[in-house]
């Protein structure tokens, strides 16, 4: 039960971290953007020409990720554009207000959290609404989440889950976890030695023969 | 090392452009910039999976103890065998110095100990296991025995022993 192996987890607010795989993944989303200016010869890696000669012309819609959007954003703007995914716009800010806890977080892109905050980011005159729009959605779902989670002993909590995004499945993982160990103590299992988990997946691994 | 195969190459056309904005076309930093960034990326992912790899195995040292089954040893680059050594080899220097003059073995008792014997069931074969005061025990699927916490307790975290509460 208790575990030896600790992954570096989320950044938290503007800055990600540099090494958490999480923060990694989050930002291969993609945004949408516009280009400002000719690009030249980057046709045929963002998809859109045919050679390698190509130029995007200016002010074609590119769909790119994240990290990309971070690195080519100057604030003198002459490369990239970036727009807000329209989960981040108006009409699903008004959504979010009238409720938010029956939105299904992870269908609308499983890092809302972590992908507004990096949001905020870039210059943009809604900025402020968006935070105070995230805010505000974990602020009513947080209580949903815990209470689910507290009260869900050695269930099938699929059907609770499948609406959560990345941030909300963390919180909801340590709240059963809590919950677990605290019914391992009250059953007196709490002086028990175990097998760690990671032996127990080692075991049960096949381990291949790696080519190359 | 096929990612560092890319690195290079995009590395080298990044050069190329470089000495060609240089010579005044400047339209081109886009096109730095935007490799730079796919540079810095894959960087990125790089070093993030090389130290998750290193968490992994530091958490095998508390689990498995001073030493590695063959499987895994197979799976791990030289630098990591050597990094595992080191760290085992800080970790003794630690517990050396910790509490009085044998030391301190923090591998031992991670969950507060309520007697001294315990009674454990053997889950594999294991062969034979001898106790401080020279008796062996041969360990057998399914024998049970009562043995001393502190000898068991590396061979029921591994899987070989299983604890049980009477």
């Amino acid at each position: 039960m208790s575990e030896a192996y600790f992954p570096v987890g989320p950044g938290l607010g503007l800055e990600e971290n540099f090494l958490s795989l999480d923060d990694i993944l989050m930002s291969q989303e993609k945004l949408p953007g516009r280009a400002e200016n000719t690009l030249p010869r980057l046709a045929f890696a963002l998809g859109q020409g045919a050679g390698t000669g190509d130029s995007i012309p200016e002010g074609t819609k590119l769909e790119i990720p994240l990290w990309l959007a971070k690195g080519l954003h100057d604030s003198k703007r002459r490369i990239i554009s970036v727009e807000l995914p329209k989960i981040y716009k108006e009409a699903w800010r008004t959504v979010f207000s009238a409720d938010a806890t029956v939105v299904d977080l992870h269908k609308m892109g499983p890092y809302y959290y972590g992908f507004g905050s990096q949001l905020l980011n870039f210059d943009n005159p809604e900025n402020p609404e968006i935070a105070q729009t995230l805010l505000q959605t974990f602020i009513n779902r947080f209580r949903h989440i815990m209470d689910s989670s507290q009260n869900a002993y050695n269930e099938d909590t699929s059907a609770l889950v499948a609406r959560l995004d990345e941030l909300e499945r963390a919180l909801f993982q340590a709240g059963q976890k809590g919950l677990n160990d605290f019914q391992c103590w009250e059953k007196g299992q709490a002086s028990q030695i175990t097998a760690s988990s990671l032996v127990q997946n080692y075991g049960k691994r096949k381990f291949t023969e790696v080519d190359g | 090392r096929q990612t560092l195969e890319e690195m290079r190459e995009l590395y080298e056309q990044n050069q190329a452009d470089v000495s060609e904005a240089k010579a005044g076309r400047t339209d081109l930093i886009f096109l730095i910039r935007f490799r730079h960034c796919c540079l810095l990326r894959n960087q990125r992912c790089i070093l993030a999976y090389l130290y998750d790899r290193l968490l992994r195995i530091r958490a095998l040292r508390w689990e498995y103890g001073s030493v590695l089954p063959n499987t895994i040893q197979f799976h791990m680059s030289a630098e990591e065998v050597e990094w595992f050594s080191r760290y085992k080899k800080s970790l003794a220097t630690y517990m050396r110095s910790v509490g009085g003059e044998e030391g301190l073995d923090l591998t031992q008792d991670i969950k507060p100990p309520k007697s001294l014997y315990i009674e454990v069931r053997c889950l594999r074969d294991y062969g034979e296991f001898e106790i401080d005061d020279g008796t062996t025990v041969l360990l057998k699927k399914n024998s049970q025995h009562f043995l001393p916490r502190w000898k068991c307790e590396q061979l029921i975290r591994q899987g070989i022993l299983e604890h049980i509460l009477s």
